[in-house]
Protein backbone atom coordinates (compact mmCIF):
# COMPACT_ATOMS: atom_id res chain seq x y z
CA UNK A 1 0.00 0.00 0.00
CA UNK A 2 1.38 3.13 -0.69
CA UNK A 3 1.62 6.18 1.67
CA UNK A 4 2.28 9.56 1.80
CA UNK A 5 4.18 11.87 4.56
CA UNK A 6 2.36 15.08 5.60
CA UNK A 7 3.77 17.86 8.03
CA UNK A 8 1.21 20.65 9.27
CA UNK A 9 3.11 23.93 9.07
CA UNK A 10 0.32 25.54 11.04
CA UNK A 11 1.30 23.11 14.05
CA UNK A 12 4.91 22.58 13.29
CA UNK A 13 7.10 24.56 16.24
CA UNK A 14 9.96 24.05 14.50
CA UNK A 15 11.69 21.63 17.47
CA UNK A 16 13.28 19.51 13.94
CA UNK A 17 13.42 16.34 16.19
CA UNK A 18 12.21 14.82 13.08
CA UNK A 19 15.24 15.50 11.27
CA UNK A 20 16.92 13.11 13.61
CA UNK A 21 14.59 10.62 13.15
CA UNK A 22 14.16 10.45 9.15
CA UNK A 23 16.66 12.95 8.44
CA UNK A 24 16.16 11.61 4.66
CA UNK A 25 12.43 12.66 4.82
CA UNK A 26 12.18 16.20 6.71
CA UNK A 27 13.97 19.04 5.76
CA UNK A 28 14.27 22.78 7.89
CA UNK A 29 13.28 25.98 6.12
CA UNK A 30 15.31 28.26 8.55
CA UNK A 31 13.41 31.63 7.19
CA UNK A 32 10.30 29.87 7.47
CA UNK A 33 11.61 27.79 10.89
CA UNK A 34 9.48 24.93 9.48
CA UNK A 35 9.59 21.86 8.58
CA UNK A 36 10.16 20.93 5.34
CA UNK A 37 9.03 17.22 3.71
CA UNK A 38 11.95 16.17 1.22
CA UNK A 39 10.08 12.92 0.47
CA UNK A 40 6.53 12.99 0.37
CA UNK A 41 6.49 8.91 -0.69
CA UNK A 42 9.76 7.85 0.45
CA UNK A 43 10.88 3.91 0.17
CA UNK A 44 9.52 1.57 2.19
CA UNK A 45 12.30 0.88 3.95
CA UNK A 46 12.44 4.73 5.03
CA UNK A 47 9.01 3.70 7.51
CA UNK A 48 9.85 3.23 10.49
CA UNK A 49 12.26 6.01 10.68
CA UNK A 50 9.19 8.14 9.91
CA UNK A 51 6.70 5.91 12.02
CA UNK A 52 9.23 7.36 15.14
CA UNK A 53 9.65 11.16 13.59
CA UNK A 54 5.42 10.86 13.95
CA UNK A 55 5.58 9.33 17.24
CA UNK A 56 7.66 11.89 18.63
CA UNK A 57 7.00 15.25 16.83
CA UNK A 58 6.32 17.74 20.09
CA UNK A 59 4.14 18.90 18.14
CA UNK A 60 1.99 16.39 16.60
CA UNK A 61 2.44 17.95 13.61
CA UNK A 62 3.59 15.19 11.61
CA UNK A 63 1.34 12.30 10.14
CA UNK A 64 1.75 9.47 7.87
CA UNK A 65 -1.28 9.12 4.84
CA UNK A 66 -2.48 5.86 3.33
CA UNK A 67 -2.54 6.00 -0.16
CA UNK A 68 -5.46 5.76 -2.79
CA UNK A 69 -7.03 2.39 -2.80
CA UNK A 70 -5.77 1.19 -6.28
CA UNK A 71 -2.41 1.18 -5.93
CA UNK A 72 -2.91 -1.49 -2.85
CA UNK A 73 -3.94 -3.75 -5.36
CA UNK B 1 -25.33 39.04 31.67
CA UNK B 2 -27.29 37.90 34.72
CA UNK B 3 -26.14 36.22 37.96
CA UNK B 4 -29.30 34.16 38.47
CA UNK B 5 -28.40 30.55 38.33
CA UNK B 6 -30.62 28.64 35.65
CA UNK B 7 -31.39 25.03 36.99
CA UNK B 8 -30.08 21.25 34.85
CA UNK B 9 -33.68 21.61 33.44
CA UNK B 10 -33.23 25.08 32.06
CA UNK B 11 -30.22 24.55 30.73
CA UNK B 12 -31.33 21.30 28.71
CA UNK B 13 -33.91 22.77 27.15
CA UNK B 14 -31.65 26.06 26.12
CA UNK B 15 -29.42 23.80 24.56
CA UNK B 16 -32.85 22.21 22.46
CA UNK B 17 -33.31 24.91 21.05
CA UNK B 18 -30.28 26.14 19.47
CA UNK B 19 -29.98 23.21 17.71
CA UNK B 20 -32.35 24.90 15.92
CA UNK B 21 -31.16 28.36 15.70
CA UNK B 22 -27.78 28.09 14.72
CA UNK B 23 -28.15 28.98 11.45
CA UNK B 24 -29.23 32.32 13.09
CA UNK B 25 -26.79 32.43 15.82
CA UNK B 26 -23.63 32.09 12.97
CA UNK B 27 -22.19 35.36 12.52
CA UNK B 28 -24.98 36.98 14.92
CA UNK B 29 -24.32 40.03 16.86
CA UNK B 30 -22.59 39.98 20.02
CA UNK B 31 -25.82 39.79 22.45
CA UNK B 32 -26.53 36.24 21.34
CA UNK B 33 -24.53 34.29 23.71
CA UNK B 34 -26.98 33.81 26.28
CA UNK B 35 -29.77 32.46 24.06
CA UNK B 36 -27.29 30.30 22.15
CA UNK B 37 -25.01 28.73 24.44
CA UNK B 38 -26.41 26.62 27.19
CA UNK B 39 -25.76 27.84 30.58
CA UNK B 40 -24.54 24.80 33.08
CA UNK B 41 -26.94 24.21 36.10
CA UNK B 42 -25.37 24.52 39.58
CA UNK B 43 -24.35 22.34 42.22
CA UNK B 44 -23.24 24.16 44.53
CA UNK B 45 -25.64 27.95 45.33
CA UNK B 46 -24.15 30.58 43.67
CA UNK B 47 -22.61 33.24 46.15
CA UNK B 48 -22.86 36.28 43.24
CA UNK B 49 -20.32 34.68 41.36
CA UNK B 50 -22.04 32.50 39.41
CA UNK B 51 -20.07 29.00 39.22
CA UNK B 52 -16.69 30.44 40.99
CA UNK B 53 -17.84 28.60 44.24
CA UNK B 54 -17.92 25.21 43.00
CA UNK B 55 -15.11 25.99 41.05
CA UNK B 56 -13.01 26.10 44.46
CA UNK B 57 -14.72 22.46 45.24
CA UNK B 58 -14.95 20.71 42.67
CA UNK B 59 -13.99 21.78 39.24
CA UNK B 60 -14.14 18.67 37.44
CA UNK B 61 -17.77 18.08 38.64
CA UNK B 62 -18.37 20.95 37.22
CA UNK B 63 -16.90 20.22 33.90
CA UNK B 64 -18.67 17.09 33.04
CA UNK B 65 -21.41 18.45 33.88
CA UNK B 66 -21.36 20.85 31.39
CA UNK B 67 -20.78 18.40 28.83
CA UNK B 68 -23.51 15.85 30.29
CA UNK B 69 -25.42 18.63 30.22
CA UNK B 70 -24.85 20.59 27.40
CA UNK B 71 -23.07 18.47 25.03
CA UNK B 72 -20.36 19.53 22.90
CA UNK B 73 -20.72 23.26 24.36
CA UNK B 74 -21.96 24.60 26.85
CA UNK B 75 -21.39 27.54 29.40
CA UNK B 76 -20.74 28.59 33.06
CA UNK B 77 -20.29 32.04 35.08
CA UNK B 78 -17.21 32.90 36.24
CA UNK B 79 -17.42 36.14 38.60
CA UNK B 80 -18.40 38.59 35.20
CA UNK B 81 -17.18 36.12 32.83
CA UNK B 82 -18.80 33.33 30.72
CA UNK B 83 -16.84 30.53 30.00
CA UNK B 84 -18.16 28.81 27.46
CA UNK B 85 -16.07 25.48 27.20
CA UNK B 86 -16.02 23.29 24.31
CA UNK B 87 -15.77 19.30 23.62
CA UNK B 88 -14.90 16.81 21.16
CA UNK B 89 -12.60 16.79 17.87
CA UNK B 90 -14.02 19.31 15.61
CA UNK B 91 -15.07 22.03 18.27
CA UNK B 92 -11.66 21.82 20.07
CA UNK B 93 -9.54 21.95 16.87
CA UNK B 94 -11.05 25.03 16.01
CA UNK B 95 -10.37 26.40 19.36
CA UNK B 96 -6.64 25.17 19.11
CA UNK B 97 -6.20 26.61 15.84
CA UNK B 98 -7.18 30.13 16.19
CA UNK B 99 -4.70 32.46 16.15
CA UNK B 100 -3.56 34.31 19.32
CA UNK B 101 -5.28 37.75 17.68
CA UNK B 102 -8.47 35.83 18.12
CA UNK B 103 -8.08 33.84 21.12
CA UNK B 104 -5.42 35.60 23.75
CA UNK B 105 -3.59 33.20 26.32
CA UNK B 106 -2.69 35.73 28.74
CA UNK B 107 -5.83 37.41 29.69
CA UNK B 108 -7.24 34.02 30.46
CA UNK B 109 -5.49 33.69 33.62
CA UNK B 110 -5.24 36.58 36.24
CA UNK B 111 -3.94 34.01 38.76
CA UNK B 112 -0.54 34.15 37.30
CA UNK B 113 -0.24 38.30 37.20
CA UNK B 114 0.70 38.64 40.97
CA UNK B 115 2.94 35.42 40.67
CA UNK B 116 5.24 36.14 38.03
CA UNK B 117 4.85 40.19 38.96
CA UNK B 118 3.70 43.44 37.05
CA UNK B 119 5.24 43.50 33.39
CA UNK B 120 5.99 39.86 32.82
CA UNK B 121 5.37 38.35 30.49
CA UNK B 122 2.87 35.25 31.30
CA UNK B 123 3.49 33.30 27.74
CA UNK B 124 5.06 34.34 24.57
CA UNK B 125 3.47 34.18 20.95
CA UNK B 126 3.89 31.20 19.15
CA UNK B 127 6.93 33.42 17.14
CA UNK B 128 8.58 34.34 20.64
CA UNK B 129 8.30 30.78 21.84
CA UNK B 130 9.65 29.24 18.39
CA UNK B 131 12.45 31.92 18.69
CA UNK B 132 13.22 30.37 22.71
CA UNK B 133 13.09 26.95 21.39
CA UNK B 134 16.05 28.07 18.56
CA UNK B 135 18.20 29.97 20.96
CA UNK B 136 17.63 28.61 24.58
CA UNK B 137 17.22 26.21 26.42
CA UNK B 138 14.93 23.74 25.14
CA UNK B 139 16.24 23.15 22.10
CA UNK B 140 16.71 19.41 20.36
CA UNK B 141 20.51 19.32 20.82
CA UNK B 142 20.64 20.86 24.24
CA UNK B 143 18.53 17.91 25.19
CA UNK B 144 21.15 15.83 25.97
CA UNK B 145 23.00 18.06 27.91
CA UNK B 146 19.79 18.52 30.06
CA UNK B 147 19.26 14.87 30.36
CA UNK B 148 22.57 14.20 32.21
CA UNK B 149 21.97 17.19 34.54
CA UNK B 150 18.89 15.83 35.31
CA UNK B 151 20.03 12.49 36.14
CA UNK B 152 22.92 13.77 38.46
CA UNK B 153 20.57 15.79 40.09
CA UNK B 154 18.16 12.47 40.75
CA UNK B 155 21.21 10.68 41.68
CA UNK B 156 21.87 13.48 44.56
CA UNK B 157 18.58 13.11 46.03
CA UNK B 158 18.50 9.32 45.57
CA UNK B 159 21.94 9.23 47.48
CA UNK B 160 20.06 10.26 50.83
CA UNK B 161 17.91 7.42 50.45
CA UNK B 162 19.86 4.67 51.75
CA UNK B 163 18.53 1.00 52.00
CA UNK B 164 14.99 1.70 52.78
CA UNK B 165 12.78 4.54 53.68
CA UNK B 166 9.54 6.62 53.10
CA UNK B 167 8.90 10.22 51.16
CA UNK B 168 6.51 12.10 50.68
CA UNK B 169 5.74 12.17 46.94
CA UNK B 170 4.38 16.25 46.89
CA UNK B 171 7.62 16.98 48.91
CA UNK B 172 9.97 14.62 47.49
CA UNK B 173 9.10 15.80 43.45
CA UNK B 174 8.55 19.18 44.08
CA UNK B 175 11.89 19.86 45.26
CA UNK B 176 13.68 17.54 42.65
CA UNK B 177 12.07 19.25 39.91
CA UNK B 178 12.86 22.24 41.35
CA UNK B 179 16.80 21.62 40.71
CA UNK B 180 16.06 20.01 37.62
CA UNK B 181 14.27 22.56 36.14
CA UNK B 182 16.11 25.96 37.41
CA UNK B 183 19.59 23.90 36.92
CA UNK B 184 18.23 23.04 32.54
CA UNK B 185 16.92 26.32 31.99
CA UNK B 186 18.44 29.06 33.99
CA UNK B 187 21.83 27.86 34.72
CA UNK B 188 24.12 25.22 37.12
CA UNK B 189 25.55 28.22 38.75
CA UNK B 190 22.42 29.27 40.01
CA UNK B 191 21.09 25.71 41.27
CA UNK B 192 23.87 25.15 43.07
CA UNK B 193 22.53 28.80 45.12
CA UNK B 194 19.08 26.77 45.88
CA UNK B 195 17.97 24.37 48.58
CA UNK B 196 14.30 23.02 49.89
CA UNK B 197 13.71 26.32 50.95
CA UNK B 198 13.35 27.98 47.57
CA UNK B 199 11.33 25.01 46.94
CA UNK B 200 9.33 25.56 49.64
CA UNK B 201 8.77 29.07 48.89
CA UNK B 202 7.80 28.44 45.31
CA UNK B 203 4.73 25.62 46.50
CA UNK B 204 3.61 28.58 48.35
CA UNK B 205 3.17 30.75 44.93
CA UNK B 206 1.65 27.26 43.69
CA UNK B 207 -0.24 27.57 46.17
CA UNK B 208 -1.31 31.13 45.93
CA UNK B 209 -3.83 30.55 42.65
CA UNK B 210 -7.45 30.14 44.19
CA UNK B 211 -9.86 30.87 41.51
CA UNK B 212 -11.04 34.20 43.27
CA UNK B 213 -8.56 35.49 41.85
CA UNK B 214 -11.28 35.88 38.92
CA UNK B 215 -12.80 38.24 40.97
CA UNK B 216 -8.99 39.63 42.31
CA UNK B 217 -6.18 38.97 41.83
CA UNK B 218 -5.27 40.70 45.15
CA UNK B 219 -8.09 39.89 46.89
CA UNK B 220 -7.55 39.92 51.08
CA UNK B 221 -7.50 35.94 51.51
CA UNK B 222 -5.28 33.87 53.27
CA UNK B 223 -3.87 32.17 50.10
CA UNK B 224 -3.29 35.25 48.61
CA UNK B 225 -1.55 36.52 51.25
CA UNK B 226 0.57 33.35 51.65
CA UNK B 227 1.66 33.90 47.94
CA UNK B 228 2.31 37.32 48.57
CA UNK B 229 4.51 36.67 51.54
CA UNK B 230 6.45 34.05 49.54
CA UNK B 231 6.99 35.98 46.14
CA UNK B 232 8.99 38.47 48.66
CA UNK B 233 11.19 36.02 50.10
CA UNK B 234 12.43 34.52 46.67
CA UNK B 235 13.38 38.02 45.89
CA UNK B 236 15.20 38.49 48.95
CA UNK B 237 17.09 34.65 48.05
CA UNK B 238 17.47 35.92 44.75
CA UNK B 239 18.74 39.59 45.85
CA UNK B 240 21.35 37.45 48.33
CA UNK B 241 22.54 35.40 44.86
CA UNK B 242 22.77 38.12 43.09
CA UNK B 243 25.33 40.15 45.94
CA UNK B 244 27.13 37.20 46.24
CA UNK B 245 27.63 37.51 42.41
CA UNK B 246 28.57 41.09 42.67
CA UNK B 247 30.97 40.72 45.26
CA UNK B 248 32.75 37.54 43.33
CA UNK B 249 33.23 39.85 40.68
CA UNK B 250 33.20 38.70 36.98
CA UNK B 251 33.73 34.67 36.12
CA UNK B 252 34.94 33.59 32.61
CA UNK B 253 32.48 33.40 29.96
CA UNK B 254 31.77 29.53 30.46
CA UNK B 255 31.16 29.41 33.91
CA UNK B 256 28.09 32.28 33.62
CA UNK B 257 24.73 31.50 33.40
CA UNK B 258 21.06 33.47 33.13
CA UNK B 259 21.44 35.40 36.22
CA UNK B 260 24.89 36.78 35.35
CA UNK B 261 23.82 38.16 31.94
CA UNK B 262 20.28 39.60 33.93
CA UNK B 263 22.27 41.23 36.28
CA UNK B 264 24.68 42.59 33.44
CA UNK B 265 21.86 44.80 32.09
CA UNK B 266 21.11 45.95 35.84
CA UNK B 267 17.75 44.28 35.85
CA UNK B 268 16.15 44.70 39.76
CA UNK B 269 15.98 41.05 41.51
CA UNK B 270 12.43 41.61 42.01
CA UNK B 271 11.98 41.72 37.42
CA UNK B 272 14.79 38.83 37.63
CA UNK B 273 12.98 36.77 40.49
CA UNK B 274 9.55 37.07 38.25
CA UNK B 275 11.52 36.34 35.32
CA UNK B 276 12.62 33.21 36.93
CA UNK B 277 9.44 32.35 38.38
CA UNK B 278 7.47 32.46 35.11
CA UNK B 279 10.19 30.39 33.53
CA UNK B 280 10.11 27.70 36.08
CA UNK B 281 6.27 27.87 36.35
CA UNK B 282 5.60 25.56 33.28
CA UNK B 283 7.95 22.72 33.92
CA UNK B 284 7.42 22.90 38.14
CA UNK B 285 4.07 21.75 39.39
CA UNK B 286 3.37 19.95 36.16
CA UNK B 287 6.38 17.89 36.11
CA UNK B 288 6.29 17.21 39.75
CA UNK B 289 2.92 16.16 39.64
CA UNK B 290 3.15 13.66 36.82
CA UNK B 291 6.04 12.08 38.31
CA UNK B 292 4.17 11.33 41.74
CA UNK B 293 1.09 10.21 39.61
CA UNK B 294 3.45 8.21 37.42
CA UNK B 295 4.61 6.28 40.79
CA UNK B 296 1.12 5.73 41.96
CA UNK B 297 -0.53 3.90 39.31
CA UNK B 298 2.27 1.93 38.91
CA UNK B 299 1.83 0.53 42.22
CA UNK B 300 -1.63 0.41 41.65
CA UNK B 301 -1.04 -1.71 38.61
CA UNK B 302 1.65 -3.91 39.59
CA UNK B 303 1.59 -6.02 36.57
CA UNK B 304 2.62 -3.02 35.05
CA UNK B 305 5.10 -2.17 37.18
CA UNK B 306 6.58 -5.41 36.50
CA UNK B 307 6.77 -4.72 32.41
CA UNK B 308 8.25 -1.46 33.16
CA UNK B 309 10.89 -3.01 35.66
CA UNK B 310 11.72 -5.67 32.91
CA UNK B 311 11.62 -2.78 30.09
CA UNK B 312 14.39 -1.16 31.98
CA UNK B 313 16.55 -3.67 33.38
CA UNK B 314 16.42 -5.09 29.62
CA UNK B 315 17.85 -1.52 28.81
CA UNK B 316 20.24 -0.86 31.03
CA UNK B 317 21.86 -4.46 31.47
CA UNK B 318 24.60 -3.47 29.53
CA UNK B 319 25.50 -0.28 31.87
CA UNK B 320 24.09 2.21 29.51
CA UNK B 321 24.02 5.91 30.55
CA UNK B 322 20.55 6.86 31.80
CA UNK B 323 21.32 10.46 29.91
CA UNK B 324 21.66 8.49 26.47
CA UNK B 325 18.74 6.16 27.02
CA UNK B 326 16.07 8.76 28.40
CA UNK B 327 16.69 10.34 24.63
CA UNK B 328 15.35 7.55 23.09
CA UNK B 329 12.44 5.08 23.18
CA UNK B 330 11.61 3.10 26.05
CA UNK B 331 7.95 1.81 24.58
CA UNK B 332 6.49 0.47 27.89
CA UNK B 333 7.54 3.18 30.08
CA UNK B 334 6.52 5.91 27.58
CA UNK B 335 2.87 4.32 27.61
CA UNK B 336 2.12 4.26 31.19
CA UNK B 337 3.79 8.29 31.08
CA UNK B 338 1.26 8.76 28.29
CA UNK B 339 -1.52 7.02 30.28
CA UNK B 340 -1.02 8.53 33.33
CA UNK B 341 -1.33 11.86 31.70
CA UNK B 342 -4.35 11.30 30.10
CA UNK B 343 -5.80 10.52 33.12
CA UNK B 344 -4.34 13.17 35.88
CA UNK B 345 -3.11 15.84 32.92
CA UNK B 346 -1.28 18.84 34.88
CA UNK B 347 -4.19 21.01 33.91
CA UNK B 348 -7.49 20.41 33.78
CA UNK B 349 -8.44 23.57 31.95
CA UNK B 350 -7.23 25.21 29.28
CA UNK B 351 -8.48 29.29 28.72
CA UNK B 352 -8.57 32.01 26.42
CA UNK B 353 -10.07 35.56 26.08
CA UNK B 354 -12.16 36.13 22.97
CA UNK B 355 -10.01 39.06 21.06
CA UNK B 356 -11.93 39.00 17.60
CA UNK B 357 -15.75 37.03 17.61
CA UNK B 358 -15.15 33.38 16.72
CA UNK B 359 -17.51 30.27 15.70
CA UNK B 360 -16.96 27.09 17.96
CA UNK B 361 -19.17 24.22 17.38
CA UNK B 362 -21.54 26.30 14.98
CA UNK B 363 -21.76 29.28 17.72
CA UNK B 364 -20.78 32.93 17.08
CA UNK B 365 -18.86 33.90 20.47
CA UNK B 366 -18.29 37.47 21.31
CA UNK B 367 -14.79 39.25 21.93
CA UNK B 368 -14.39 39.34 25.69
CA UNK B 369 -15.80 35.62 26.32
CA UNK B 370 -13.82 33.21 27.84
CA UNK B 371 -13.09 29.96 25.65
CA UNK B 372 -11.97 26.74 27.03
CA UNK B 373 -10.77 23.31 26.75
CA UNK B 374 -10.75 20.34 29.69
CA UNK B 375 -7.72 17.95 29.34
CA UNK B 376 -9.31 16.25 32.19
CA UNK B 377 -12.71 15.16 30.50
CA UNK B 378 -11.77 15.55 26.71
CA UNK B 379 -8.96 13.11 27.93
CA UNK B 380 -11.48 10.26 29.67
CA UNK B 381 -14.19 10.79 26.52
CA UNK B 382 -14.97 6.85 25.94
CA UNK B 383 -15.81 7.37 22.15
CA UNK B 384 -12.06 8.29 21.71
CA UNK B 385 -10.78 6.11 24.77
CA UNK B 386 -12.75 2.99 25.51
CA UNK B 387 -13.02 2.30 28.81
CA UNK B 388 -11.70 5.48 29.52
CA UNK B 389 -11.40 5.93 33.75
CA UNK B 390 -8.93 2.70 33.39
CA UNK B 391 -5.37 2.66 33.11
CA UNK B 392 -4.18 1.05 30.00
CA UNK B 393 -0.93 1.91 28.62
CA UNK B 394 -1.54 -0.61 25.82
CA UNK B 395 -3.80 2.45 24.11
CA UNK B 396 -0.32 3.60 22.83
CA UNK B 397 1.17 0.60 21.15
CA UNK B 398 0.18 0.05 17.47
CA UNK B 399 -2.06 -0.08 15.90
CA UNK B 400 -4.32 1.71 18.64
CA UNK B 401 -2.03 4.34 19.17
CA UNK B 402 -5.30 6.28 20.93
CA UNK B 403 -2.55 9.42 21.60
CA UNK B 404 -1.99 9.81 17.70
CA UNK B 405 -5.42 8.88 16.34
CA UNK B 406 -7.48 11.64 18.46
CA UNK B 407 -4.74 14.86 18.23
CA UNK B 408 -7.47 16.98 18.98
CA UNK B 409 -8.69 15.19 22.26
CA UNK B 410 -5.84 13.39 23.63
CA UNK B 411 -4.61 17.02 24.89
CA UNK B 412 -2.42 16.25 28.33
CA UNK B 413 -0.08 19.22 26.66
CA UNK B 414 -2.93 21.15 24.81
CA UNK B 415 -2.66 20.74 21.02
CA UNK B 416 -2.14 23.38 17.98
CA UNK B 417 0.31 26.34 18.29
CA UNK B 418 0.38 26.66 21.92
CA UNK B 419 1.29 22.84 22.80
CA UNK B 420 3.23 22.49 25.43
CA UNK B 421 6.63 23.86 23.91
CA UNK B 422 8.30 21.99 26.79
CA UNK B 423 7.12 18.35 25.98
CA UNK B 424 9.83 16.81 24.63
CA UNK B 425 11.67 17.88 27.97
CA UNK B 426 9.15 16.52 29.97
CA UNK B 427 8.96 12.88 28.98
CA UNK B 428 12.52 12.89 28.54
CA UNK B 429 12.81 13.97 32.22
CA UNK B 430 9.87 11.40 33.05
CA UNK B 431 12.26 8.74 31.52
CA UNK B 432 15.57 9.40 33.70
CA UNK B 433 13.54 9.73 36.96
CA UNK B 434 11.98 6.26 36.55
CA UNK B 435 15.02 4.85 34.74
CA UNK B 436 17.35 5.42 37.71
CA UNK B 437 14.76 5.46 40.67
CA UNK B 438 13.32 1.76 39.25
CA UNK B 439 16.95 0.63 38.60
CA UNK B 440 17.78 0.86 42.02
CA UNK B 441 14.39 0.65 44.31
CA UNK B 442 11.10 -0.71 44.71
CA UNK B 443 7.62 0.75 45.80
CA UNK B 444 5.23 0.32 47.98
CA UNK B 445 2.25 2.19 48.76
CA UNK B 446 1.96 3.82 52.74
CA UNK B 447 -1.66 4.25 52.93
CA UNK B 448 -4.73 2.86 51.28
CA UNK B 449 -4.63 3.22 47.48
CA UNK B 450 -7.61 5.48 47.01
CA UNK B 451 -6.38 8.39 49.51
CA UNK B 452 -4.16 9.64 46.94
CA UNK B 453 -6.01 11.66 44.87
CA UNK B 454 -5.63 15.62 43.55
CA UNK B 455 -6.36 18.37 45.95
CA UNK B 456 -8.03 20.71 43.39
CA UNK B 457 -8.92 23.57 45.54
CA UNK B 458 -6.91 26.36 43.73
CA UNK B 459 -5.85 26.52 39.92
CA UNK B 460 -2.71 24.94 40.50
CA UNK B 461 -4.00 21.27 41.05
CA UNK B 462 -1.14 19.16 43.53
CA UNK B 463 -1.05 15.64 45.16
CA UNK B 464 -3.25 16.24 48.43
CA UNK B 465 -0.84 15.34 51.05
CA UNK B 466 -0.43 12.99 52.81
CA UNK B 467 0.79 11.18 50.19
CA UNK B 468 3.41 8.74 51.17
CA UNK B 469 5.41 5.71 49.64
CA UNK B 470 8.01 3.58 51.08
CA UNK B 471 11.02 2.38 49.03
CA UNK B 472 13.44 -0.17 49.78
CA UNK B 473 16.91 -0.94 47.37
CA UNK B 474 16.30 -3.51 45.43
CA UNK B 475 18.25 -7.07 45.90
CA UNK B 476 19.94 -8.21 42.64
Amino acid sequence: MSWRVVADTDLCQGHQMCQGEAPDVFGFDEDADQVTVLAEHPDDSLRPQVEAAVRYCPAMALAIESGPVEEEQ
Amino acid sequence: MSNVSSGGFEARSARTSTTDTVVEVRGAPATSLETSVPEVSYAVPDDGYGHLAEMRVDPIGLFERVRAECGDIGRFRLADKDVVLVFGAEAQEQFFRAPDSTLDQAAAYPFMTPIFGKGVVFDASPEERQQMLKNQALRGDMMRGHAATIEAEINRMVAEWGDEGEIDLLDWFAELTIYTTSACLIGKPFREELDARFAHEYHELERGTDALAYVDPYMDIESFRRRDAARERLVELVQGIIDRRVARGTVPKEERDLLDVLISIEMSADYITGIFISMMFAGHHTSSGTASWALIELMRHPEQMKDVVAELDDLYADGADVSFQALRSIPRLEAALKETLRLHPPLIILMRVVQEQIELAGHAIPPGTVVAASPRVSNRIASDFPDPDSFDPGRYVDPRQEDLQNRWTWIPFGAGKHRCVGNAFAMMQMKAIFSVILRDYEFEMAQPSETYRDDVSKMVIQLQQPCRVRYRRRQK
